[in-house]
């Protein structure tokens, strides 16, 4: 199947007054129509400035793509012009936040947030945006549409207000859809809620949805393929059930088990968690070698020296991990 | 290696005995007025908690979950003295919390401290974490300068920090970093109850399992009594002894882990317990989810009858009428519910998931 959305070897950059870091290393992804891919990790290992990247938002200056290709329609956003950008931002591919409160303009109100993107994308007049807004307010489940489509941010709850975030997103039919960890900020019954609503539209409208998230069992019930970050790079890429049943990485297998699961036997039994020592390295102190090699409880000697290749695991759906355990052990 | 120096701070200074609960909390309330809409009009009043009861037993650990506005963290507020206690009782062993004044409240605050989420934003960001540590020792009048410097040392040593790290500012912490530093102040004063209010949510995945790790390592090397306030359902099963469910201000469920976590009979409960997305269990288990519509009702003005019945899957017309009591179903297993029925001698939940 054709990718919706290809990205070859992304390199990001940032600038600071210690000099250059790289941020995200040679990052390679597909994203396919009517398919989530959840991207997990730790804070700090790039997972969102991918996101942002897609959409060329990194902040710049400091930062900058330095290499890469972003294909989207044979076309490469890399290169594309900022007025171009501003055409597929919030049209064909657009993103939604963690914190609604925040990512919402508390003295508009949600019709006119609806709104906006209509006029700008699609030249709907006053009139016919606010029959749109009110026809997505439904879309996503806010009850009294006709009535909610006036007020503004404060007057709903947390729950509401991501759904709106969602409408606001979906109002012009992208293809994609960016979700940065869009449920932390909600409690549990209502991130299921936002959960249904979104493998619903995604059913109905056919969107792909790029999902961050860093909570292993919204991986397991919202994620076709999954992509592993660590310290900028690509550790792990597979199927759900590859990356979860058949982890190919030790720092996916640590995020596996350090979990808490609910109703599992090794609860039950209240045994200790297993840890993955230690915390995420600097960008800034990177050097050679394996960035986890320091967290890692089977790193080798060449976990060291060299950054480990990405080895395919499985080539007919794409399930590869970037550990030298993997390339015949140490001995290579 | 710690515990000759720690066992002694660990005894009640009252001499309690020891089979008595270490917390006893009856009948709870936390009530805040709002501003009055008009001359003649009576101000509103939020009910954040609304008659809560328990207690925690010594050297166990008592989690209460609930979603936000359920009324969980003010209810650790008010046990900590930190929210006004509008009526009820607060005893501390055999001291009567909820009635100390001044210094004798400042000094009962020995006995009790508490850790919270944010460990940023709970550190002085101009103090050196030796300091921050220290702080609680200084303000008490514990020991003389050279013993409170070696305590510290000790504390950094328990929580698993570097002895050199007492000169650093918070901000050269990562976050897993920081809340040891606050589970070492929050030791200090060798407490005998912990107040956790949700002590790793704002940690990242990787480093909730070392905190949580940490926490139960010392509870079983101090004896600590733990009060764990939280959201998250997977974390409470793997930390708790004891666990009290809140909604809107009040107790619906309260059990024994085991118990609870085999069959948790409040239709809440239940719907909370489905709603934890799991490795396990993936797409199967959020197609079988049960679905709750609509949000909790207003603090102000709560229903007459069941709180959760606007809700509840199972609710039927009396559930809306009249409030159900908290009552005993099974031994220690104490529900909120008209819809519970015991057959044989057995409850019976109103409402259950159907994962396979």
């Amino acid at each position: 199947m054709d990718a919706l959305l290809r990205v070859q070897d992304l390199q990001v950059e940032f600038n600071s007054r210690r000099g250059t870091a790289l941020v995200l290393n040679g990052v390679d992804l597909e994203i396919h129509a009517g398919q989530t891919l959840c991207v997990v990790g730790e804070s700090g290992c790039g997972k969102s400035m991918t996101a942002l990247a897609l959409l060329r938002l990194i902040p710049s200056p400091p930062g900058r793509i330095r290499a890469g290709q972003i294909m989207f329609h044979g076309e490469d956003l890399v290169s594309a012009t900022e007025q171009r950008m501003r055409e597929i931002r919030g049209n064909r591919i657009s993103m939604i936040f963690q914190e609604p409160m925040t990512s919402l303009n508390p003295v508009l109100t949600v019709g006119d947030q609806i709104g906006e993107s209509l006029r700008a994308h699609a030249a709907a007049d006053a009139a016919g945006a606010r029959a749109q807004a009110i026809e997505m307010l439904r879309q996503v489940g806010i009850p009294a549409p006709e009535r909610r489509v006036d007020e503004y941010p404060h007057q709903l709850s947390g729950g509401m207000r991501q759904r709106v975030m969602i409408a606001i997103a979906l109002a012009c039919r992208p293809d994609i859809l960016i979700a940065d960890e869009p449920t932390t900020a909600l409690d549990v019954t209502v991130q299921a809620q936002i959960f249904d609503l979104l493998r619903e539209l995604q059913r109905d409208k056919g969107t792909a949805i790029v999902l961050i998230t860093h909570d292993m069992g919204v991986v397991a019930e919202m994620a076709d393929r999954v992509m592993v970050m660590y310290a900028g790079r690509v550790v792990e890429q597979g199927t759900t059930d590859q990356v979860l049943n058949r982890p190919g990485h030790p720092y996916t297998r640590g995020l596996i088990a350090c979990l808490p699961e609910l109703g599992s036997s090794r609860q039950a039994r209240r045994l200790p968690l297993a840890e993955i020592s230690g915390v995420v390295p600097s960008i800034w102190e990177l050097g050679a070698g394996c960035a986890f090699r320091e967290r890692c409880p089977d790193a080798t000697p060449r976990c060291a020296l060299e950054v480990p290749a990405m080895h395919t695991l499985d080539e007919s759906t794409g399930h590869a991990a970037a550990c030298w355990l993997l390339h015949g052990g140490a001995a290579a | 290696m710690l515990a000759v120096a720690w066992r002694g701070g660990g005894v009640s200074e009252d001499d309690t005995p020891s089979s008595a609960p270490l917390l006893s909390v009856r009948d709870l309330t936390v009530h805040f007025p709002r501003v009055r809409a008009g001359w003649f009009t009576a101000p509103e009043v939020v009910r954040a908690v609304d008659g809560v009861s328990f207690d925690v037993e010594r050297g166990t650990t008592l989690a209460i979950v609930g979603e936000s506005g359920s009324g969980k963290t003010t209810t650790a507020l008010a046990i900590m003295r930190l929210a006004p206690v509008t009526s009820g009782a607060i005893r501390l062993g055999r001291t009567d919390l909820g009635s100390l004044q001044g210094e004798t409240l400042r000094q009962a605050r020995r006995r009790l401290q508490i850790i919270f989420q944010d460990p940023f934003s709970s550190l002085n960001p101009r103090e050196r974490a030796g300091a921050a540590v220290r702080s609680p020792l200084d303000r008490m009048n514990v020991g003389t300068p050279a013993e409170r410097e070696e305590r510290v040392a000790e504390l950094f040593a328990a929580v698993g920090l570097r002895p050199e790290q007492r000169q650093l500012f918070p901000h050269q912490f990562s976050g897993g970093q920081r809340q040891r530093i606050n589970i070492a102040r929050a030791l200090a004063t060798r407490p005998e109850l912990v107040v956790c209010d949700e002590p790793v949510s704002a940690l990242d995945i990787a480093i909730r399992a070392q905190i949580l790790n940490l926490l139960s390592r010392l509870q079983r090397e101090l004896g600590l009594t733990y009060l764990f306030i939280s959201h998250d359902m997977a974390v409470v099963e793997h930390i708790c002894d004891q666990i009290a469910v809140m909604y809107l201000g009040q107790i619906v469920e309260q059990a024994p882990r085991r118990e609870f976590f085999a069959a948790p009979l409040h239709p809440y409960s239940v719907a909370l317990m489905s709603a934890v997305p799991t490795v396990h269990g993936g797409r199967t288990r959020a197609a079988q989810r049960i679905k709750l519509v609509g949000d909790p009702p207003s603090p102000i003005h709560p229903p007459p009858g069941c709180r959760f019945a606007n809700r509840c899957p199972v609710a039927e017309p009396a559930c809306q009428q009249t409030l159900p009591e908290l009552r005993q179903a099974a031994p220690d297993h104490w529900v909120r519910c008209h819809r519970v029925d015991l057959i044989d001698g057995r409850p019976r939940a109103p409402l259950q998931a159907t994962f396979t």
